[in-house]
């Protein structure tokens, strides 16, 4: 019945508007705010509803979700405390620019403002944290706001949205108008080509490269799997090393021949140093993060800098950047790609010096870290888990923290959308759930958390949703007893003075896995961990490995805070007294 | 309203801020629906942008449109932040930076005007000297009785807070300022 109106009630305006915008799955928790909704929910087929045990497992989820699918993920809750527990997830999606629609109950209108039982200011409370949000007071406007806010959390930069509806809205009666063709806002249209003058000149600055260097982000991925694609072919045709972010892992493929690793705090040092020494900086779809950068003012000093980005706020604002492109990055990719196979300047053998100099960093293998036959080493955890699941169709979550910077070094991306992880926010307690969210997309594929033992217990009552949903999420503790980059930082911070980053009372993992209906593998020997982790892939139910790691091993290389790009502390040079003073005064007040 | 002066984005702009801060003058066209100037100055507050001054009124009914014009002091980095971030609003249309645009234009600064009552009382000397400079600033007298006056007067700000120093010792009780409307001059539009 596309393109007819419709009367019915506010409730089924919100069944059909979430059919009418191709959704599938929500996730979600009832409550009395929302009660209306969920009895429509109750007499229809189409939508699937997961019961989350928290609300900030639903908008974790429908991140994991969104960004394996490429579809927005659609969150339902109540009032009050319903739309507070989802904040940290809206705020994680907003950081990370995936698209989310959340939708709360509210308070019937007659009661806003009278301090009524789990009434809160929803749309005040989620402002800063969402990309648009809504109160609907008039049923009429109701399937337009929806419509709208898929539109809004979809397209431009993506991001979480609320719609926030009152209860007497769900049960009032008005008119449904389905999404039309036809963009009826004024105020946001985000632009999708990008110039082509300012495309020639980042060309002709290309071209003459002699020190180049892609530095790409989760823009690419959030643009679609074809500006990944194009990346894939603008490396190839150009002959640049490329480096990416945490969040844009996969867009290259780990095993490409330019592939230099991850750049950053936790990057390798031939990225990081690449990035420090190059003349012609690609930012692609990346925001210069703090993480990135380490200290501003030596921020790659020598280089002009290319900036591509949809968001105008992201070029120039932490580092200044020479030629700034506004657009999509499949679109802007499209015509760079067109425009460098149309110049005949590609002559590869001015960046040979280049690639020699690479190749001496690269010599110094700054992954390495001891081996030992006795304790499992954490990163040798994660290299085991890829080589016995690359052949797989996997998708790997984390939570955050040390073992999320060892998945992120170790563990090799070949695709987009198949690596989902807390990166602005860095929201411990995130992995989990997404890992569920991805597994409800793709129910036959492997889906695997590498989670910490503090982390995984910020959200591990979804074990509960898994269990329920027959969801095989694999849970893959990196278990140290400490909160390991707390301790890390109290080490090369605060003279490893550990103050609250040890758990004295770890629960048993495996009697917790059982205890929820699902399956626990513990393993603390190197040589039992191919046999255990097999184990874990070929049980079709969820599993909780109890993964025993060395307890103090420490994350390298680092760019300790405060420090610039070339002045990593590599994992053969970190002895204690290089990590004791690693840090100077200045660099122990940042972040 | 935000007296941090804070060098925007990072926190690892270790770097000494070498830019001198500008006071700019901002239009901003938004759409007038609830909350959406909440959404304006959550913005400043939440990322530590200065708000000097700031004035807000529906001026297109039929469209819903209201304009906002904000004072603000930044070095020329953030001010560039400034509007980019302000133009990532759903609701906002169009942001003009009036004192880069009067630039360009060719004149000094974009015109601004502020209103302000001011409420002043006392008798014999003081009250006639108030009423003397009143005129002479060309305030006009909207209300009075045999003990006070209420001023009414125009002008730049300057103008204004001339005024109001002027009063203070001349018994000044009360006063309320609309903050500054502001355009540029020449024929074009916003």
């Amino acid at each position: 019945m596309a393109g007819k109106q419709m009367e019915m009630t506010g409730a089924e305006m919100v069944l059909q508007a979430l059919k009418d915008n191709g959704v599938e799955h929500i996730f979600g928790y009832p409550g009395g705010a929302v009660l209306p909704i969920y009895d429509e929910l109750h007499q229809q087929d189409d939508i699937e509803h997961i019961l989350v045990r928290h609300e900030q497992g639903a908008g974790h989820m429908a991140e994991g979700y969104a960004r394996s699918t490429g579809k927005p993920g659609v969150v339902l809750v109540t009032s009050g405390p319903g739309a507070t527990n989802v904040v940290t997830a809206l705020q994680d999606a907003l950081m990370d620019s995936i698209p989310l629609v959340c939708l709360t109950g509210q308070v019937p209108t007659s009661l806003i403002g009278s301090d009524a039982f789990q009434e809160c200011d929803t749309v005040g409370i989620t402002r800063p944290c969402t990309k648009h949000n809504w109160l609907v007071k008039d049923v009429n406007q109701l399937s337009r706001v929806i419509h709208e806010a898929f539109r809004i959390a979809t397209t431009g930069r993506p991001g979480p949205v609320v719609v926030d509806i009152p209860k007497d809205v769900q049960f009032a009666t008005g008119i449904y108008t389905p999404p039309s063709p036809v963009i009826e806002q004024k105020s946001y249209q985000p632009k999708l080509s990008g110039d082509l003058e300012k495309i020639r000149a980042a060309i002709d600055l290309m071209a003459g490269a002699k020190r180049p260097i892609i530095y790409s982000g989760g823009g690419v991925i959030n643009s679609g799997r074809e500006a990944s694609q194009l990346l894939r072919e603008l490396v190839e045709l150009t002959g640049f090393p490329i480096t990416s972010t945490l969040m844009g892992l996969g867009a290259y493929p780990a095993s490409g021949k330019n592939w230099m690793g991850m750049l950053g705090m936790h990057g390798t040092y031939e990225a990081n140093m690449a990035m420090h020494d190059c003349d012609v900086m690609i930012c692609i779809g990346a925001r210069f993060d703090d993480r990135i950068t380490g200290r501003l003012d030596a921020f790659s000093p020598n280089s002009k800098k290319i900036h591509i980005d949809i968001d105008p706020s992201s070029i120039n604002k932490n580092v200044h950047t020479d030629i700034g492109i506004l657009g999509d990055i499949g679109h802007v990719l499209e015509d760079m790609v067109r425009l460098w196979r149309a110049s005949k300047k590609t002559d590869r053998s001015q960046l040979a010096d280049w690639w020699t100099q690479i190749a001496k960093w690269k010599g110094r293998n700054s992954l390495a870290y001891p081996s030992n036959k006795d304790v499992i080493m954490p990163q040798y955890a994660i290299q085991r888990l890829y080589e016995l699941t690359k052949n797989r169709d996997t998708y790997i979550t984390t939570e955050v923290g040390q073992h999320q910077m060892w998945a992120a070094q170790f563990y090799g991306f070949e695709e987009p959308n198949r690596w989902m992880t807390s990166g602005g926010l860095g929201t411990m307690g995130y992995g989990f759930p997404a890992a569920v969210g991805v597994q409800v997309a793709h129910r036959d594929s492997l889906v695997i958390d590498i989670a910490g033992d503090a982390s995984i217990q910020m959200c591990i009552q979804e074990m509960s949703c898994a269990v329920q949903y027959e969801l095989p999420v694999k849970i893959f503790i990196l278990n140290n007893q400490y909160m390991g980059m707390v301790r890390q930082w109290q080490q090369l911070l605060h003279g490893n003075r550990l103050s609250h980053s040890y758990t004295e009372s770890m629960p048993d993992f495996v009697m917790l896995a059982e205890a929820y209906g699902g399956v626990g593998i513990r393993c603390d020997k190197p040589d039992d961990l191919d046999g255990a982790i097999q184990q874990m892939i070929d049980t079709p139910r969820p599993v909780i490995f109890d993964c025993r790691v060395a307890a103090l091993a420490n994350c390298f290389p680092m760019i300790p805070s405060g420090k610039a790009h070339n002045e990593m502390l590599l994992p053969d040079e970190a002895t204690d007294e290089a990590v004791a003073n690693a840090i100077d005064a200045k660099g122990r007040a940042l972040v | 309203m935000n007296a941090q002066h804070q060098p925007t984005g990072s926190a690892y702009f270790i770097a000494a801020e070498t830019a001198r801060p500008e006071s700019h003058t901002l239009s901003v066209l938004v759409d007038n629906e609830p909350g959406v100037l909440a959404r304006v100055i959550g913005l400043f507050s939440g990322r530590g942008y200065n708000i000097e001054s700031l004035t807000v009124s529906e001026t297109e009914h039929e469209a819903h449109l209201s304009r906002i014009t904000i004072v603000t002091t930044a070095t020329p980095n953030v001010l560039e932040q400034i509007k980019s971030q302000l133009e990532r609003i759903v609701p906002v249309h169009r942001v003009v930076d009036l004192t880069v645009r009067s630039a360009e234009l060719g004149h000094d600064k974009p015109l601004e005007r502020e209103l302000a009552l001011i409420k002043v009382s006392g008798t014999g000397d003081n009250r006639v000297e108030a009423l003397r400079l009143a005129d002479a600033f060309r305030a006009q007298v909207i209300d009075a009785n045999t003990e006070h006056f209420i001023f009414e007067i125009t002008g730049r700000v300057s103008k204004i807070e001339q005024f109001i120093a002027i009063m203070r010792p001349l018994g000044l009780v009360e006063i309320c300022r609309t903050g500054i409307a502001a355009m540029n001059r020449g024929p074009q539009g916003m």
